[in-house]
């Protein structure tokens, strides 16, 4: 691993918004604030604080429908489907909130897919229809190195159009290496943004370098990944904070990896292991305030939701910026063609709909489900 | 001047409304706007369509061949390579050898990028491809593709989706005055005013996604889309004309050397 740079634009950016400064724009917005930034051609960072702020609250409705109004424009009302493969739950890191963290005291059987299992694994997704992978290992780089993770590619992308992954960061060099299998995208969550907060809930192991993980994503822009996501654990810290942040370092990216597509995630943290209790905890109401505001802030950004939120839940956040979803998923390496049932799993999924069915649900709400949005003739 | 067929790479069209396949909210919505419109050359991307199993498709199930001319279009593709390759596979899975060029890198406006654009221009047509290529409202690039032999050129009137209208108008005028092949508007026209706007200049044709995909009635938005073209093209016919910097006097001065 290159020692990483305290000193990159980003880390600079971050750096001009100390918690003092964003808690006054917060907490100092008001409604003739709010009404600004809803009224912008191009939102500034001060108008990405209003809308995020208490003083936007009563402002909720006329947030929903600019968010509404922007992403049918950029996206149509089209919703792309993807689904995770879980190949690994090895994890030598030790996130005090992650069910595969060495110390969470779970119970469940640790095991990494072979080449065959993934073979299996694809061909029961590719039966479903999907198109679009993602693809998941834990902070592993022993269990499944880059070469493993090569393979991976290559043997996801004789199945499925567009392939990207989500495991531990890496140097430059070794996403230029899975470019050239056949990647497609890279998610990569900062999961905090607060350095403090960062620190404590990742104890040891490689995961605690901030700068190494925060500049990851700009490693994979620069490699070529085409598809570039990014989010923080909701719950970890302040919501606000946290999205504040990812909104500039999503602006940010824009212009770094001006090649690249970038999308946000939002994952909630709802149920952690016994020892972390969660201490940020997200209402509905909150969660839907920070992607209103995010989407009016960076209106050509994609927006995925997994399968941690309720189904009640996600078919109403779909008008609301949503563009991707996931469907039919299983957090446990093997889980599609039942090689393990008693195989660790990450986190318990919320809906558990089958993907036909949250199909039929993105065509209820009036939006076309999109399974393939990219095609193998991109990539020699 | 009499209403002609609109010809491109020998080929004949009596509508000059082009129709993008994108943003649809579901099959029945995309047919509805489609037979409205009139159109006959609808375009379609090749990363979003399901070449090999076309009967599943929400955008291929409703195009019939023998009523459309479907235009594979390499939208996503950021390098003339890539592009290439999707024209390739294209042809090679049976659809005519016709493609709209997009070369749009930046995902974010999705505004062609002129190298890449000619690069892939001068390949594709050296492979017996018809290429009709997007590009930023530029004469000059617009010239050069002309004499790589491209069959149309299709200028911006606006970023995609943007629905601003013709902010280009004053490229655009250019383009079409020295063009020798059809000029399409592509992008950026979202209203049919806009698209009456750009046929009263003289484009030879325009091409209408999103203003349709995202009307709350598809198969009037398209009407009302092919209607202003026709609405359009009949005033620049009538005697509009092209616009000029310099105004032609009706009282010359010079009339007494006469």
């Amino acid at each position: 691993m290159k020692t990483s740079s305290k000193n990159s634009p980003f880390a600079k950016i971050l750096t001009a918004w100390p918690e003092a400064r964003l808690r006054e724009g917060i907490y100092r917005a008001g409604p003739g604030d709010v009404e600004r930034a809803l009224g912008r051609e191009l939102l500034h960072p001060e108008d990405l604080a209003a809308l995020l702020s208490p003083a936007a609250a009563p402002f909720l409705e006329d947030m929903a429908q600019a968010a509404h109004r922007l992403t049918r424009q950029h996206f149509g009302r089209t919703i792309g489907l993807y689904v995770p493969i879980y190949l690994s739950n090895i994890c030598t890191s030790d996130c005090t909130y992650c069910g595969f963290a060495v110390h969470s005291g779970s119970q469940g059987d640790r095991r990494t897919l072979t080449p065959a299992e993934i073979r299996s694994e694809c061909a029961v997704l590719a039966g479903q229809g999907f198109q679009s992978v993602l693809l998941l290992t834990g902070e592993a780089p022993k269990a499944a190195p880059v070469s493993y993770l090569a393979q991976a590619v290559a043997i996801a992308r004789e199945y499925f159009a567009s392939v990207a992954v989500e495991v531990y960061a890496l140097d430059e060099e070794d996403y230029r290496l899975l470019v050239g299998q056949g990647l497609e995208g890279v998610t990569l969550y900062m999961e905090t943004y607060d350095r403090e907060t960062y620190a404590r809930v990742h104890p040891r192991g490689r995961k605690r370098d901030f700068a190494y993980r925060l500049e990851g994503v700009v490693r994979a822009g620069r490699a070529g990944v085409r598809r570039l996501s990014l989010g923080a654990l909701l719950g970890l810290y302040h919501w606000w904070a946290d999205g504040f942040r990812l909104g500039l370092h999503a602006r940010h990216l824009q212009k770094e990896c001006w090649q690249s597509a970038i999308s946000l995630s939002f994952p909630r943290l709802r149920h952690a292991p016994h020892r972390h209790p969660v201490q940020y905890p997200l209402a509905d109401r909150e969660l839907v305030q920070l992607m209103l505001a995010l989407r009016i802030f960076l209106p050509e950004v994609g927006f995925n939701l997994s399968t941690r939120e309720s189904s009640r839940l996600r078919d109403r956040l779909i008008p609301l910026g949503v563009t991707m979803m996931s469907a039919g998923s299983s957090t446990r390496p093997g889980g599609y063609s039942h090689l393990d049932d008693g195989a660790l799993e990450q986190f318990e999924i919320e809906d558990g709909r089958s993907p036909a069915e949250v199909a039929a649900a993105i065509r209820r709400a009036g939006y076309d489900p999109v399974w393939k949005d990219f095609d193998r003739a991109f990539i020699e | 001047m009499p209403n002609e067929p609109l010809i491109i790479a020998g080929r004949r069209f009596r509508s000059r409304l082009m129709v993008g396949t994108g943003k649809f909210p579901s099959a029945a919505a995309l047919k509805a706007a489609l037979d409205a419109s009139g159109a006959e050359i609808v375009t379609v991307a090749l990363r979003r369509v399901d070449l090999g199993q076309p009967a599943g498709d929400s955008i291929l199930s409703v195009l019939d061949p023998k009523q459309y001319l479907i235009l594979p279009n390499t939208s996503g593709a950021r390098t003339a390579d890539e592009a290439v390759r999707l024209a390739k596979m294209a042809r090679a899975m049976g659809l005519p050898p016709w493609v709209k060029l997009e070369l749009t890198p930046e995902p974010k406006y999705l505004l062609p990028d002129p190298v890449e654009t000619l690069k892939a221009a001068e390949i594709l047509i050296k492979e017996g491809f018809v290429v009709l290529p997007y590009i930023q409202a530029d004469p000059v690039l617009a010239k050069r593709l002309e004499e790589l032999g491209t069959a149309t050129v299709m200028p911006l009137g606006a970023p995609i989706g943007s629905n601003r209208g013709l902010r280009t108008r004053d490229m655009i005028r250019i383009i079409i005055e020295q063009a020798t092949v059809p000029v399409v508007v592509d992008a950026g026209l979202g209203a049919p005013s806009h698209a009456a706007e750009a046929m009263e200049m003289g484009a030879d044709a325009v091409l209408v996604n999103t203003a349709l995909a995202d009307a709350q009635d598809h198969a009037a938005m398209a009407k009302a889309f092919a209607l202003a073209v026709t609405a359009g093209r009949l005033a620049y016919l009538a005697g509009l004309g092209p616009e000029r910097d310099a105004a032609e006097a009706s009282s010359p001065l010079t009339g007494f050397l006469e």
